[in-house]
Protein backbone atom coordinates (compact mmCIF):
# COMPACT_ATOMS: atom_id res chain seq x y z
CA UNK A 1 0.00 0.00 0.00
CA UNK A 2 2.74 2.75 0.54
CA UNK A 3 3.51 4.91 -2.08
CA UNK A 4 -0.36 4.55 -3.25
CA UNK A 5 -2.37 6.93 -1.02
CA UNK A 6 -1.90 10.01 -0.89
CA UNK A 7 -3.89 12.10 2.49
CA UNK A 8 -4.91 15.28 0.87
CA UNK A 9 -5.17 18.07 3.62
CA UNK A 10 -5.96 21.25 2.39
CA UNK A 11 -5.23 24.71 5.08
CA UNK A 12 -5.55 28.28 4.93
CA UNK A 13 -4.14 29.61 8.22
CA UNK A 14 -4.98 27.11 10.43
CA UNK A 15 -0.93 27.20 12.20
CA UNK A 16 -2.85 26.18 15.31
CA UNK A 17 -4.28 22.76 14.06
CA UNK A 18 -2.31 21.27 11.51
CA UNK A 19 0.30 19.80 13.34
CA UNK A 20 -1.66 17.98 15.84
CA UNK A 21 -3.76 16.86 12.39
CA UNK A 22 -0.81 15.82 11.13
CA UNK A 23 0.68 13.80 14.28
CA UNK A 24 -3.17 12.37 14.82
CA UNK A 25 -3.03 10.65 11.43
CA UNK A 26 0.75 9.32 11.41
CA UNK A 27 -0.71 7.91 14.79
CA UNK A 28 -3.68 6.47 13.01
CA UNK A 29 -2.05 5.11 9.35
CA UNK A 30 1.05 4.13 8.64
CA UNK A 31 2.67 3.99 5.09
CA UNK A 32 0.50 6.75 3.99
CA UNK A 33 1.93 10.13 2.37
CA UNK A 34 0.54 13.63 3.44
CA UNK A 35 -0.26 16.06 1.21
CA UNK A 36 -1.24 20.03 2.78
CA UNK A 37 -2.11 22.24 0.28
CA UNK A 38 -1.45 26.15 1.82
CA UNK A 39 -3.95 28.25 0.09
CA UNK A 40 -2.09 31.34 0.38
CA UNK A 41 -1.79 31.66 4.25
CA UNK A 42 -0.65 34.30 5.54
CA UNK A 43 0.41 32.43 8.93
CA UNK A 44 3.00 29.71 9.80
CA UNK A 45 0.91 27.07 7.91
CA UNK A 46 3.74 25.81 5.13
CA UNK A 47 6.63 26.49 7.82
CA UNK A 48 4.61 23.97 10.37
CA UNK A 49 4.51 21.53 7.50
CA UNK A 50 7.76 21.48 6.32
CA UNK A 51 9.43 21.52 10.17
CA UNK A 52 7.52 18.34 10.17
CA UNK A 53 8.64 16.98 6.89
CA UNK A 54 5.53 16.61 5.22
CA UNK A 55 5.06 17.59 1.49
CA UNK A 56 3.08 20.94 1.26
CA UNK A 57 2.02 23.12 -1.95
CA UNK A 58 1.92 26.33 -1.82
CA UNK A 59 -0.45 28.09 -3.86
CA UNK A 60 0.88 32.05 -4.53
CA UNK A 61 -2.46 33.52 -3.46
CA UNK A 62 -5.71 32.35 -1.92
CA UNK A 63 -7.58 30.29 -4.57
CA UNK A 64 -10.64 28.84 -2.11
CA UNK A 65 -11.37 25.67 -0.82
CA UNK A 66 -12.34 23.93 -4.09
CA UNK A 67 -8.82 25.17 -6.23
CA UNK A 68 -6.73 24.50 -3.20
CA UNK A 69 -8.40 20.66 -3.22
CA UNK A 70 -8.37 20.26 -6.68
CA UNK A 71 -4.76 21.13 -6.70
CA UNK A 72 -4.11 17.90 -4.45
CA UNK A 73 -6.06 15.97 -6.94
CA UNK A 74 -4.12 17.28 -9.75
CA UNK A 75 -0.41 16.25 -7.93
CA UNK A 76 -2.15 12.91 -7.01
CA UNK A 77 -3.08 11.75 -10.58
CA UNK A 78 0.33 13.29 -11.96
CA UNK A 79 2.08 11.26 -9.30
CA UNK A 80 0.22 7.67 -9.85
CA UNK A 81 -1.38 7.69 -6.50
CA UNK A 82 -4.20 5.18 -6.37
CA UNK A 83 -6.08 6.73 -3.68
CA UNK A 84 -6.74 10.09 -2.12
CA UNK A 85 -8.21 10.47 1.66
CA UNK A 86 -9.06 14.43 1.29
CA UNK A 87 -9.75 15.85 5.05
CA UNK A 88 -9.70 19.28 6.35
CA UNK A 89 -6.99 21.02 8.24
CA UNK A 90 -8.91 22.37 11.40
CA UNK A 91 -9.04 19.16 13.60
CA UNK A 92 -12.86 18.46 12.23
CA UNK A 93 -12.02 15.27 11.40
CA UNK A 94 -10.86 12.21 13.52
CA UNK A 95 -7.78 10.68 11.69
CA UNK A 96 -9.29 7.49 13.49
CA UNK A 97 -11.56 7.15 10.46
CA UNK A 98 -9.20 7.13 7.96
CA UNK A 99 -9.20 3.50 7.54
CA UNK A 100 -12.48 2.88 7.82
CA UNK A 101 -13.18 5.76 4.81
CA UNK A 102 -10.15 4.35 2.56
CA UNK A 103 -11.31 0.04 3.57
CA UNK A 104 -14.40 0.98 1.70
CA UNK A 105 -12.36 2.58 -1.61
CA UNK A 106 -9.40 -0.16 -1.07
CA UNK A 107 -12.48 -3.30 -1.37
CA UNK A 108 -13.93 -1.71 -4.39
CA UNK A 109 -16.93 -1.48 -2.52
CA UNK A 110 -17.48 2.79 -4.07
CA UNK A 111 -15.27 4.70 -5.90
CA UNK A 112 -16.30 7.70 -3.19
CA UNK A 113 -16.35 7.09 0.50
CA UNK A 114 -18.10 10.35 2.14
CA UNK A 115 -17.61 10.04 5.85
CA UNK A 116 -21.05 11.40 7.25
CA UNK A 117 -21.54 13.04 10.42
CA UNK A 118 -24.99 12.15 10.75
CA UNK A 119 -25.28 8.52 9.45
CA UNK A 120 -24.73 6.80 13.18
CA UNK A 121 -24.91 9.03 15.48
CA UNK A 122 -26.58 12.82 15.89
CA UNK A 123 -24.44 14.48 18.05
CA UNK A 124 -22.84 17.12 15.41
CA UNK A 125 -24.05 20.64 16.85
CA UNK A 126 -24.25 22.79 13.88
CA UNK A 127 -26.04 25.92 13.33
CA UNK A 128 -29.88 25.78 12.26
CA UNK A 129 -29.38 27.21 9.03
CA UNK A 130 -26.26 25.07 8.58
CA UNK A 131 -27.94 21.93 9.49
CA UNK A 132 -31.29 22.82 7.13
CA UNK A 133 -28.89 23.74 4.35
CA UNK A 134 -27.58 20.26 4.83
CA UNK A 135 -31.36 18.39 5.13
CA UNK A 136 -32.40 20.12 1.89
CA UNK A 137 -29.43 19.08 -0.34
CA UNK A 138 -28.68 16.14 0.92
CA UNK A 139 -32.69 15.38 0.40
CA UNK A 140 -32.63 16.98 -3.00
CA UNK A 141 -29.00 14.85 -3.90
CA UNK A 142 -30.61 11.45 -2.78
CA UNK A 143 -33.42 12.13 -4.48
CA UNK A 144 -32.28 12.16 -7.11
CA UNK A 145 -29.54 9.42 -7.24
CA UNK A 146 -31.44 7.37 -5.56
CA UNK A 147 -29.55 6.63 -2.91
CA UNK A 148 -29.42 8.29 1.05
CA UNK A 149 -27.24 10.67 1.48
CA UNK A 150 -26.75 12.35 4.68
CA UNK A 151 -24.03 14.60 4.81
CA UNK A 152 -23.54 16.33 1.45
CA UNK A 153 -21.09 19.10 2.11
CA UNK A 154 -18.77 16.36 4.03
CA UNK A 155 -15.07 17.18 3.00
CA UNK A 156 -14.45 13.81 4.20
CA UNK A 157 -13.95 11.64 1.65
CA UNK A 158 -11.55 8.67 -0.09
CA UNK A 159 -11.33 8.15 -3.43
CA UNK A 160 -10.20 5.65 -6.03
CA UNK A 161 -8.00 6.17 -9.02
CA UNK A 162 -11.91 7.16 -10.73
CA UNK A 163 -12.47 9.50 -7.89
CA UNK A 164 -8.91 10.91 -8.33
CA UNK A 165 -9.91 11.82 -12.06
CA UNK A 166 -13.18 13.10 -11.66
CA UNK A 167 -12.41 15.31 -9.29
CA UNK A 168 -9.05 16.48 -11.04
CA UNK A 169 -10.99 17.44 -13.76
CA UNK A 170 -12.71 21.06 -15.20
CA UNK A 171 -15.77 19.35 -13.99
CA UNK A 172 -15.04 19.99 -10.35
CA UNK A 173 -16.23 22.98 -9.13
CA UNK A 174 -13.70 25.73 -7.82
CA UNK A 175 -15.32 27.28 -5.06
CA UNK A 176 -17.21 25.09 -2.85
CA UNK A 177 -17.99 21.12 -3.53
CA UNK A 178 -21.32 20.14 -2.13
CA UNK A 179 -24.42 17.90 -3.35
CA UNK A 180 -23.90 19.17 -6.52
CA UNK A 181 -20.45 17.20 -6.99
CA UNK A 182 -22.51 14.09 -4.99
CA UNK A 183 -24.72 14.45 -8.05
CA UNK A 184 -22.45 14.79 -10.96
CA UNK A 185 -19.74 11.66 -9.10
CA UNK A 186 -23.43 10.07 -9.39
CA UNK A 187 -23.90 10.89 -12.89
CA UNK A 188 -20.41 10.05 -13.92
CA UNK A 189 -21.33 6.44 -13.05
CA UNK A 190 -19.21 6.64 -10.03
CA UNK A 191 -20.52 5.17 -6.92
CA UNK A 192 -20.78 6.50 -3.60
CA UNK A 193 -21.36 5.58 -0.40
CA UNK A 194 -21.27 7.07 2.72
CA UNK A 195 -19.39 6.06 5.93
CA UNK A 196 -20.34 6.98 9.27
CA UNK A 197 -17.64 9.06 10.81
CA UNK A 198 -17.05 11.35 13.43
CA UNK A 199 -16.57 15.44 13.49
CA UNK A 200 -16.12 17.85 15.91
CA UNK A 201 -17.98 21.00 15.82
CA UNK A 202 -15.72 23.47 13.80
CA UNK A 203 -15.72 26.78 15.99
CA UNK A 204 -14.14 29.49 14.16
CA UNK A 205 -15.41 29.49 10.93
CA UNK A 206 -19.28 29.97 10.36
CA UNK A 207 -19.35 29.70 6.38
CA UNK A 208 -23.18 31.11 5.50
CA UNK A 209 -24.44 34.02 6.72
CA UNK A 210 -26.46 36.51 4.84
CA UNK A 211 -25.95 37.53 1.46
CA UNK A 212 -23.64 34.58 1.10
CA UNK A 213 -26.08 31.92 2.26
CA UNK A 214 -28.23 33.72 -0.44
CA UNK A 215 -25.50 33.24 -2.91
CA UNK A 216 -25.08 29.79 -1.53
CA UNK A 217 -28.86 28.58 -2.19
CA UNK A 218 -29.03 30.44 -5.57
CA UNK A 219 -25.58 28.21 -6.73
CA UNK A 220 -26.50 25.06 -5.28
CA UNK A 221 -29.63 25.36 -6.76
CA UNK A 222 -28.34 26.24 -10.40
CA UNK A 223 -25.33 23.88 -10.31
CA UNK A 224 -27.70 21.08 -9.19
CA UNK A 225 -30.25 22.19 -12.52
CA UNK A 226 -27.25 22.43 -15.25
CA UNK A 227 -25.73 18.91 -13.63
CA UNK A 228 -28.96 17.97 -15.06
CA UNK A 229 -29.38 19.44 -17.63
CA UNK A 230 -26.08 18.17 -19.01
CA UNK A 231 -25.88 15.73 -21.59
CA UNK A 232 -22.48 14.22 -21.32
CA UNK A 233 -21.64 14.68 -17.71
CA UNK A 234 -17.69 13.29 -17.91
CA UNK A 235 -16.72 10.52 -20.09
CA UNK A 236 -15.17 8.13 -17.92
CA UNK A 237 -11.97 6.37 -18.09
CA UNK B 1 -35.60 63.28 -38.75
CA UNK B 2 -34.10 66.84 -38.49
CA UNK B 3 -30.70 67.31 -40.16
CA UNK B 4 -29.17 68.36 -37.37
CA UNK B 5 -29.50 65.33 -35.48
CA UNK B 6 -28.51 63.22 -38.53
CA UNK B 7 -25.37 64.97 -39.25
CA UNK B 8 -24.84 64.50 -35.18
CA UNK B 9 -25.73 60.63 -35.39
CA UNK B 10 -23.48 60.14 -37.87
CA UNK B 11 -20.53 62.07 -36.50
CA UNK B 12 -21.20 59.88 -33.06
CA UNK B 13 -20.80 56.85 -35.28
CA UNK B 14 -17.74 57.38 -37.80
CA UNK B 15 -15.61 58.88 -34.31
CA UNK B 16 -16.84 55.29 -32.49
CA UNK B 17 -15.78 53.28 -35.79
CA UNK B 18 -12.49 55.32 -36.16
CA UNK B 19 -11.73 54.96 -32.63
CA UNK B 20 -12.06 51.03 -32.45
CA UNK B 21 -10.08 51.02 -35.81
CA UNK B 22 -7.38 53.12 -33.83
CA UNK B 23 -7.23 50.73 -30.67
CA UNK B 24 -7.50 47.66 -32.42
CA UNK B 25 -3.97 49.08 -34.95
CA UNK B 26 -2.48 49.97 -31.56
CA UNK B 27 -3.11 46.59 -30.64
CA UNK B 28 -5.07 47.94 -27.45
CA UNK B 29 -7.44 45.69 -28.13
CA UNK B 30 -7.65 42.82 -29.47
CA UNK B 31 -10.12 42.22 -33.20
CA UNK B 32 -12.37 39.08 -31.44
CA UNK B 33 -13.35 41.76 -29.03
CA UNK B 34 -13.98 44.66 -31.48
CA UNK B 35 -16.23 43.16 -33.83
CA UNK B 36 -18.98 43.95 -31.52
CA UNK B 37 -17.86 48.13 -31.30
CA UNK B 38 -18.13 48.30 -34.76
CA UNK B 39 -21.31 46.90 -35.24
CA UNK B 40 -22.62 49.35 -32.73
CA UNK B 41 -20.90 51.80 -34.74
CA UNK B 42 -22.47 50.51 -38.01
CA UNK B 43 -25.66 50.48 -36.22
CA UNK B 44 -25.85 54.37 -35.35
CA UNK B 45 -24.41 55.41 -39.02
CA UNK B 46 -27.09 53.06 -40.44
CA UNK B 47 -30.00 54.33 -38.63
CA UNK B 48 -28.90 58.06 -38.69
CA UNK B 49 -29.05 57.63 -42.40
CA UNK B 50 -31.75 55.58 -43.15
CA UNK B 51 -34.94 56.99 -40.88
CA UNK B 52 -37.53 54.51 -42.40
CA UNK B 53 -35.47 51.64 -41.17
CA UNK B 54 -36.04 53.22 -37.68
CA UNK B 55 -39.79 53.62 -37.60
CA UNK B 56 -40.27 50.35 -39.29
CA UNK B 57 -38.13 48.75 -36.89
CA UNK B 58 -40.37 51.17 -33.90
CA UNK B 59 -43.73 49.83 -35.68
CA UNK B 60 -42.68 46.17 -35.39
CA UNK B 61 -41.49 46.35 -32.17
CA UNK B 62 -44.43 48.72 -30.78
CA UNK B 63 -42.86 51.48 -29.33
CA UNK B 64 -44.50 54.63 -29.81
CA UNK B 65 -41.60 56.51 -30.52
CA UNK B 66 -38.31 56.24 -32.81
CA UNK B 67 -36.26 57.48 -29.66
CA UNK B 68 -37.59 55.01 -27.58
CA UNK B 69 -36.92 52.20 -30.65
CA UNK B 70 -33.04 53.99 -30.56
CA UNK B 71 -32.54 53.73 -26.53
CA UNK B 72 -33.73 50.33 -26.73
CA UNK B 73 -31.09 48.88 -28.95
CA UNK B 74 -28.60 51.28 -27.09
CA UNK B 75 -29.39 49.13 -24.26
CA UNK B 76 -29.69 46.09 -25.80
CA UNK B 77 -25.95 46.54 -27.24
CA UNK B 78 -24.33 47.50 -24.01
CA UNK B 79 -26.17 44.38 -22.55
CA UNK B 80 -24.22 42.33 -25.31
CA UNK B 81 -20.83 43.89 -24.33
CA UNK B 82 -21.10 43.57 -21.00
CA UNK B 83 -22.50 39.61 -21.45
CA UNK B 84 -19.18 39.28 -24.05
CA UNK B 85 -16.70 40.83 -21.06
CA UNK B 86 -18.34 38.52 -18.25
CA UNK B 87 -17.86 35.37 -20.16
CA UNK B 88 -14.36 35.91 -21.41
CA UNK B 89 -13.58 37.13 -17.56
CA UNK B 90 -15.52 33.31 -16.57
CA UNK B 91 -13.16 31.95 -18.62
CA UNK B 92 -9.93 33.88 -17.71
CA UNK B 93 -10.71 32.78 -13.91
CA UNK B 94 -10.56 29.32 -15.18
CA UNK B 95 -7.60 29.71 -17.18
CA UNK B 96 -5.94 31.59 -13.89
CA UNK B 97 -7.25 28.75 -11.66
CA UNK B 98 -5.25 26.15 -13.89
CA UNK B 99 -2.53 27.84 -14.17
CA UNK B 100 -2.13 28.85 -10.44
CA UNK B 101 -2.53 25.17 -9.58
CA UNK B 102 -0.01 23.67 -12.76
CA UNK B 103 2.56 26.52 -11.00
CA UNK B 104 2.29 25.51 -7.24
CA UNK B 105 2.67 21.88 -8.14
CA UNK B 106 5.40 22.47 -10.14
CA UNK B 107 7.38 24.97 -7.79
CA UNK B 108 6.91 22.20 -5.11
CA UNK B 109 8.43 19.25 -6.95
CA UNK B 110 11.13 21.82 -8.20
CA UNK B 111 11.69 21.93 -4.52
CA UNK B 112 11.44 18.30 -4.03
CA UNK B 113 12.89 16.38 -7.12
CA UNK B 114 11.10 13.54 -8.06
CA UNK B 115 7.95 13.47 -7.02
CA UNK B 116 6.72 11.08 -4.44
CA UNK B 117 9.30 8.57 -4.68
CA UNK B 118 12.18 10.78 -3.41
CA UNK B 119 12.18 10.10 0.70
Amino acid sequence: MAGDVVIIIPAYNEEHTLSRVITDIRGSVSGVDILVINDGSQDKTEEIVRRMGERVISLPFNMGYGAALQTGFKYALKNDYRYVVQMDADGQHEPKDIPKLLNVVLNGEADVAIGSRFLNSDNYKASLIRRTGMLVFGHIASLIIGQKITDPTSGYQALNSNGICFYASDYFPADYPDADVIIMLHRAGLKIKEVPVTMYPNSQKSMHGGIELLYYLFKMFLSIFLTLLRKNPFPRT
Amino acid sequence: MPVRQQIFSLIVGITVAIFILEMVRRRKLREEYSWLWFLTALGIVVLAIWYDFLVMLSHLIGAVLPTTTLFILGLLFLLLITLQCSIKISALTDKINRLTQEVAILKAELERPGGKDSE
